[in-house]
């Protein structure tokens, strides 16, 4: 940064660009989703019948060639894959066209939970079946997680701080969070932020079934992935990316960028209870929501809608329902709007943080809250106002979105809608 | 044409996407054809495979273009070149 650069202390969302399984784009994937349409199927990318799982959300509008280099695009990963795609697609919306000086200034943090599953999965079986000698010099560069922002980097240029957030199911909204504080601080006027995911591969869908926390609907995927009901009986796995250009607010003004909202407030918490059940009192999820207000300098009363995390797990809704009562108080708790968008697109895990940050900015830009589908019959321990299977309008001033992930990592994000003043 | 600067060519292609009248036995992998150097390892891999040789690491140094292969390959399995 050049010497004497003093930020404005306010960070802005200025592009957006997101690949889900409801459709890649924000033009295709936000009116199926406010239209309560559904992408969960049984899984096309291998043979699902040995495994007790056999449905996903898969991305099926993707084409790596639209994105990368032929060469590239048959190569690698699908995680680094769709990284780029979302990248690319979050910079052309934002209009940013750094000069060389400013490339310097410019930085990328794309996590991801997991990483290169599929293409460590397909060298390891090279391995058993032809020996080392035949393993791709390409597992290392397309196993490890940080790929994702180091080839978003080498494909713009983007020469600024360049790291990568691995916290599983918070990932995503990790990895905005902490590019705003990179921004927020002074090390980068602007930042490519976000998360991506490709699990669904036979290793993959081995270690999740194992872990027994998927839905094993696979009579009715539609209605499988069904947070807060009482039917409910795991997530859906899914996969994706979303990506978000986070800009310095005097610097985004200063070149006329349209702005979706403003990061206003960001909440960590560790659970320090179970690799992979919540705190049985939420109490991780309810500190985290806590340090986003505090952060943000705002009162439950302030938020008109909550994304949950809403997972459709047994635990997980019923702790993240207590969190928020115990965060907001049983009156605002009953007042905000909650909703799981997982219902549509299932649980992209690493990606999920960033899609559902993108899902809140467009939430505020047209003043809608989206649905929480597949919700039939009423738990009495999720008694929230969920947004029942339709969208809602509904004035929103300011959205939080919950991101909680394996090995108790708690992460709330506060926005803002934006209004020129 | 020989049989073995045929399959050369033809994994040369697969490996590296390029077009098959780009790739002239004076194509260099890196200089001409873009391939970087993890590009040539797996390259050469795809060689062992297509003509059930080994391609020592000390070797695959000396195969810079795609007539060096042909060479190198046709020395090695006693197939003519």
């Amino acid at each position: 940064m050049p010497e004497g650069y003093k930020p404005s202390g306010r960070v802005v969302v200025t592009g957006i660009g997101a690949i889900t399984p409801l459709g890649s784009g924000i033009d295709k994937f936000w009116p199926r989703l406010i239209a309560g349409e559904g992408a969960v199927d049984r899984i096309t990318h291998l043979d699902p019948t040995p495994f007790t799982t056999q449905i996903a959300a898969e991305v099926r509008d993707f084409n790596a060639e639209d994105w990368l280099e032929k060469k590239d695009a048959r190569k690698v990963d699908r995680f680094i894959a769709f990284a780029v795609g979302a990248a690319t697609m979050a910079l052309q919306d934002s209009g940013l066209q750094p000069t060389e000086d400013q490339k310097e200034e410019i930085g990328v943090l794309m996590g991801s939970g997991i990483g290169g599953l599929t293409f460590l999965g397909e060298q390891h079986r090279r391995q058993i079946e032809s020996g080392p000698g035949r393993v791709s010099p390409f597992l290392v560069p397309f196993m490890i997680p940080d790929m994702a922002s180091g080839y978003v980097s080498i494909v713009h240029g983007l020469k600024g701080p360049n790291t990568c957030v691995v916290t599983a199911c918070s990932t995503g909204a990790n990895s905005i969070g902490d590019a705003y504080h990179i921004i927020k601080r002074g090390d980068a006027v602007a930042m490519v932020a976000g998360g991506t995911e490709a699990p669904i591969n036979e290793i993959g869908m081995a270690g999740f079934c194992a872990a027994r926390a998927m839905s094993t609907r696979n009579d009715d995927p539609a209605r499988a992935s069904r947070p807060f009901d009482a039917e409910r009986d795991g997530f859906v796995i899914a996969e994706g990316a979303a990506s978000v250009i986070l800009e310095d607010l005097d610097f985004a003004q200063a070149r006329g960028a349209k702005i979706y909202g403003e990061i206003v407030g960001y909440g960590m918490s560790g659970d320090a209870f179970h690799m992979t059940q919540p705190d049985p009192n939420g109490d991780g999820a309810y500190r985290s929501m806590r340090m986003a207000l505090r952060t943000a300098g705002l009162t439950p009363s302030d938020i008109q809608y909550i994304n949950a995390h809403g997972t459709s797990t047994a635990y997980n809704d019923r702790l993240e329902t207590l969190a928020i009562k115990r965060a907001f108080g049983e009156e605002a708790a009953r007042q905000v709007l909650v909703s799981s968008t997982k219902s549509a697109i299932g649980h992209t895990l690493g990606a999920a943080g960033a899609i559902e940050a993108v899902i809140c900015l467009l939430a505020m830009q047209h003043q809608m809250a989206p649905p929480t589908i597949n919700y039939e019959v009423p738990d009495p321990d999720c008694d929230l106002d969920y947004v029942p299977n339709q969208a809602r309008p509904v004035v929103i001033q300011h959205a939080l979105s919950n991101s909680f992930g394996f090995g108790g990592h708690n992460v709330s994000l506060i926005l803002r809608r934006w209004t020129e003043s | 044409m020989s049989d073995i600067l045929n399959r050369v060519v033809k994994v040369t292609v697969e490996q590296l996407s390029v077009k098959p009248e780009e790739v002239t036995e004076s194509s260099s992998f890196i200089d001409d054809l873009g391939a970087d150097s993890l590009d040539v390892v797996e390259l050469v891999m795809a060689f062992e495979e297509e003509f059930g040789v080994e391609i020592p690491d000390d070797d695959v140094a000396n195969l810079k273009t795609v007539g060096d292969a042909v060479q190198y390959i046709g020395a090695r399995s006693g197939a003519p070149a």
